[in-house]
């Protein structure tokens, strides 16, 4: 056990080192330009009336101070991250005075709900569905079920997102497809709110599941095809060991831990197909958010979910890597 | 290397077919030498009207004749992907090797960076590039944006190649028959490292792509250069769908599911056939 | 050869022995490698006309080089064949058996597998599952066939295991925490836990170093005397066979060639290629030099005409060259398949003839 634990002090200090390196990017990527996000607010601002000089001076002032662009780049720096080590990224200036926080507060539970249940569905489906492909190499359904996830695989987001949209938007409406609840149904934990919930996500979740789930059944069947040919399973078979426990205790218990650091992985990328299909169904998650920031010129916004979607994906594969030596008895702190 | 392709082409139904789609592909691009218009020409062409033998596939609502337009379009994003892999392969084969043939320290830190990198959702960053650079934002700047943030996954891939490569027994018998390193390195070791470069070089420029058109579609790139992504954008703009002028946006998608799926069929089939394992159950068994 | 279904004599000695069916007895057996590669079609006559008996409470020992098919003549009678290996022809009986094992169903088979025919492998392979314990390999092999409680099985497992000297404990270990040599012991403690008629050995030393060999060797023979059962016992390396074998086999391209008592092949070998594999073994205080055979083993997807042999043969005869020799019965229990060994050899009318492509193909497999 002691190995465990000094596994999991050293996967954290990966996990700092991570977040250490990603925030830092954002910081010096936004003070490496050019560009004078304060000039260009207030070029933006003044663009069509005029103004007084002292007036945009006072703004311009003001607005330093708000970014915290005064002082020389160490200043900056400092101040910097003495604000996001207490996750205070500013107030929004699209949504003034509102702070960065709230409004990423209030927007990352639908993002996050959005894809761990997309992302856990499309594993499990694809990882069970993958096994059993691997392992029953003749079944009919199973090939037909390969052919249809090989074709919906190279499929990009946001086509698949937009074709959900249409067929049951317009072809055949029976879900909502905008919005995560109904408009003037109060927030709480009622009945009629978790099932309005639950109706406003499924097509989200539909559209991210179809097109996650055949990356993880080819994967899978790939990895069980390669599996099966190992020593301990031809010794099994061998025994005459019961069929169905050889396919779970043997093979798949050992494919999935491929499949679970696959996981921890690719949670980078998943949140591309979120943003996609969040801004498609309208649904007010951190993509939309940040969507809405750019085109609003909102700095501290952007930063602050850029920063925290790193932090956010770091801690997923954290968990996950420390979830993994539990599983696989061979994994040691090496 | 060539009669490994012949052989491919002939038996391997996924290689011959995905040799074909990106053939057409890249046939497409290279139509753009030859098109009657140039890339930024608008109203040239009666608007919206629908495919036929005039206008192959149909014009769009800014008078463009969308054939033409989508040879540009797949050039330019073809290119682009290419781009982002090419340099990624660098810093990949780079770190990878290093890592791997040097081990010890080095390994460690490398691999510690090389960690940290694959965790970074890469859309959010280069959307914070975006932002920043705004108006000034280029294709190079984008492709190298993304190419310092697609290397990790296959640097590891290599590195473990490497590591294999350089305690295997052909090695120290190299070593020990006098090959000099550069030798060994090029002679014995390359042909194992560069079907894994291919293959990964197929997937990342897959993966660039789509990147690429994801953050055109949401305009967050140079719009004015034709591409997939900003060919979809426009047609959004121009709320094509709603409009009924469906041959604007469906051609550009069909035309890059078929990059993908071609690019991912070379890459499956050349893994496949890399893989010795996999040769054995397909040497005349079902198993 | 014909023999009693059931047994007749009431004590166990070798007459008895020899007297109730033996424990496995194959005859004509023919395994090829059809492979269809890049438009090549091939087939590797892995295992080519092979009959021989293994009686019951002997160990059979089969010897050869690497490429003789006898890895492939083990699968082939565990009935653990897979594409591209198909059985031709022949028939596989055992004496827990009514019917050819091919004949069986595959829950038949799953049946028998491990209570009656169980096998050992080269434990210091993978063969364990790498994320279970080692209590749980016991459990998934022998449970369903031990008929007893979830409480009295684990008690009998140890049990058993003390017999066979060795530690308890070694059931709460996963397999990567066990030496080879542990690992190999584990196996076969596995492996005749159940009591089975047949036993499989294949390679169970090889990759061993010769101290664990040792004691390995010793606890087969122990297992073996424990429970009377039969194994054929595979290995390249003569000086185990010389250990441990009652009788001893010799392969050489897919065919047997030789089959003697162990005593008799190592005092009188009467094949020219099992003189070499007994004069090829250093002994002690000899300093003469070993001549290697020339040549190597003959390719399986074209062997040559006649007796496989011949290429390599300081002995080859003109008919050596043109007709395959039949493995003759000798008087002395003995049987060769060399003309220049006896002269009773003739020329076999069954081996050279092409396999009869009508001939029911058995591809019962392991997965079907």
């Amino acid at each position: 056990m002691a190995g465990y634990a000094l596994y999991v002090l050293r996967r954290i200090g990966q996990f700092v080192l991570v977040v250490f390196v990603g925030v830092n990017i954002a910081f010096f990527v936004t003070h490496a330009t050019p560009i004078d996000p304060v000039t260009a607010a207030i070029a933006a601002a003044t663009r069509f009336s005029q103004s007084d000089p002292q007036a945009v001076q006072m703004t311009r002032d003001a607005l330093r101070e708000l970014y915290g662009l005064q002082g020389g780049l160490w200043q900056q720096y400092v101040a910097f991250w003495s604000r996001v080590a207490v996750a205070d990224f500013g107030p929004s200036l699209s949504a003034f005075p509102t702070p960065v926080s709230t409004l990423i507060w209030r927007a990352m539970p639908w993002t996050f709900g959005l894809l761990s249940v997309a992302t856990l569905i499309a594993w499990l489906l694809g990882n069970l569905l993958g096994g059993l492909a691997g392992y029953y190499r003749r079944n009919l359904s199973l090939k037909a079920f390969g052919v249809i996830a090989s074709g919906l695989q190279p499929i990009p987001n946001y086509v698949m997102a937009f074709v959900v949209l249409v067929l049951f938007g317009y072809v055949w409406p029976i879900l909502p497809i905008t919005g995560s609840s109904q408009i003037n149904l109060p927030e709480g934990w009622t009945f009629a709110y978790f099932k309005s919930v639950f109706e406003h996500a499924v097509l989200p979740v539909l559209s991210l599941v179809l097109v996650g789930t055949g990356a993880w059944f080819i994967g899978m069947r790939a990895l069980v095809s390669n599996i099966v040919t190992e020593d301990y399973v031809t010794f099994a078979e061998l025994g005459g060991v019961n069929r169905r426990r050889i396919l779970i205790s043997y093979v798949m218990r050992n494919a999935l831990l491929p499949q679970v650091t696959g996981l921890a992985l690719s949670l980078g990328l998943i949140f591309n197909g979120a943003v996609i299909t969040e801004v498609v169904f309208g649904y007010p998650g951190l993509g939309n958010l940040l969507i809405r920031a750019v085109y609003a010129g909102d700095y501290s916004l952007v930063i602050g979910i850029a920063s925290m979607s790193i932090i956010a994906v770091a801690f997923a594969a954290l968990v996950i890597d420390l979830i993994l030596p539990l599983l696989d008895p061979r994994v040691e702190a090496s | 290397m060539f009669s490994i392709v012949k052989d491919l082409l002939r038996y391997n139904r996924e290689f011959a077919l995905g040799a074909i789609l990106i053939l057409l592909v890249v046939a497409m691009s290279a139509a753009s030498y030859v098109s009657p218009y140039s890339a930024g020409m608008q109203y040239v062409v009666p608007f919206d009207t629908p495919p036929s033998w005039q206008y192959p596939f149909g014009t769009n609502s800014r008078g463009q004749d969308v054939f033409w337009q989508l040879t540009f379009a797949i050039r330019n994003s073809l290119l682009f992907g290419l781009t982002v892999a090419v340099l990624s392969r660098v810093v990949a084969l780079v770190v990878g090797l290093t890592s791997g043939y040097l081990g010890g320290m080095v390994d460690r830190i490398l691999m510690s960076i090389n960690d940290s990198f694959i965790v970074f959702p890469p859309f959010p960053i280069l959307v914070l590039v975006y932002f920043i650079f705004k108006d000034h934002m280029s294709w190079a700047l984008l492709a190298v944006a993304m190419a310092s943030l697609g290397w990790p996954y296959d640097a590891r891939l290599i590195r473990s190649v490497a590591l294999s490569l350089r305690t295997r027994e052909f090695t120290t018998q190299s070593l020990f028959s006098g090959m000099s390193t550069r030798q060994i390195l090029v002679e014995e070791h390359l042909p194992y490292v560069l079907p894994i470069v291919f293959a990964t070089t197929m997937n990342n420029v897959n993966w660039s792509i789509g990147l690429e058109v994801t953050l055109s579609v949401i305009g967050f790139t140079n719009i004015d250069t034709p591409t997939i992504g900003t060919t979809i954008y426009w047609a959004n703009q121009h709320t094509a769908l709603v409009a009924g002028v469906w041959w604007w946006i469906a051609f550009p998608v069909g035309l890059v599911i078929m990059t993908f799926i071609g690019l991912y069929l070379l890459s499956i089939s050349m893994n496949e056939y890399i893989d010795p394992r996999s040769r054995l159950s397909r040497m005349g068994g079902s198993a | 050869m014909t023999s009693p279904d059931h047994d007749s004599a009431p004590t166990d000695g070798p007459r008895a022995a020899l007297e109730r069916a033996p424990a496995l007895s194959v005859e004509g057996l023919r395994a090829y490698y059809m492979t269809h590669y890049f438009g090549v079609q091939r087939e590797v006559r892995a295992v080519d006309d092979i009959s021989l008996v293994v009686r019951r409470n002997e160990i059979y020992g089969l010897a050869g080089e690497s490429s003789s098919g006898k890895t492939t003549f083990l699968k082939t009678i565990a009935a653990a064949i897979r594409p591209p290996l198909t059985v031709i022809g022949g028939s596989v009986r055992y004496s827990f058996l009514d019917r050819d094992i091919y004949a069986l169903s595959p829950a038949e088979l799953s049946a028998i597998r491990w209570k009656h025919l169980s096998y050992i492998t080269q434990g210091s392979m993978n063969v364990l599952n790498p994320v279970r314990r080692v209590r749980q390999s016991f459990v998934d092999f022998a449970f369903r066939h031990m008929k007893l409680s979830r409480r009295a099985f684990f008690p009998a497992v140890e049990r058993h295991l003390q017999q066979l000297h060795l530690a308890a404990d070694v059931l709460d270990a996963y397999p990567h925490e066990l030496s080879g040599g542990m690992k190999q012991r584990v196996t076969i403690a596995l492996a005749t836990i159940c009591r089975p008629e047949f036993i499989i050995a294949d390679e169970p030393t090889t990759a061993l170093d010769v101290i664990v060999q040792k004691d390995v060797l010793a606890m087969i023979r122990n297992a073996q005397q424990q429970i009377g059962s039969s194994i054929l016992f595979v290995t390249h390396d003569m000086t185990v066979h010389a250990n441990i074998a009652d009788r001893l086999g010799i392969m050489y391209a897919g065919r047997l060639v030789e089959e003697a008592p162990t005593a008799d092949i190592f005092r009188q070998p009467m094949h020219p290629y099992t003189a070499h594999l007994v004069a090829s073994l250093p002994k002690i205080g000899e300093p003469a030099r070993q001549t290697a055979l020339t040549g190597s083993p003959p390719n399986l997807a074209d062997p040559p005409a006649g007796c496989r042999f011949h290429p390599r043969c300081p002995l080859a005869m003109d008919v050596c060259r043109t007709a395959s020799p039949a493995l003759t019965p000798l008087a002395s229990g003995r049987r060769v398949a060399c003309y220049a060994a006896s002269p009773l050899v003739q020329p076999s009318d069954s081996a050279d003839s092409a396999p009869d492509a009508t001939l029911r193909v058995r591809t019962a497999g392991v997965r079907p």
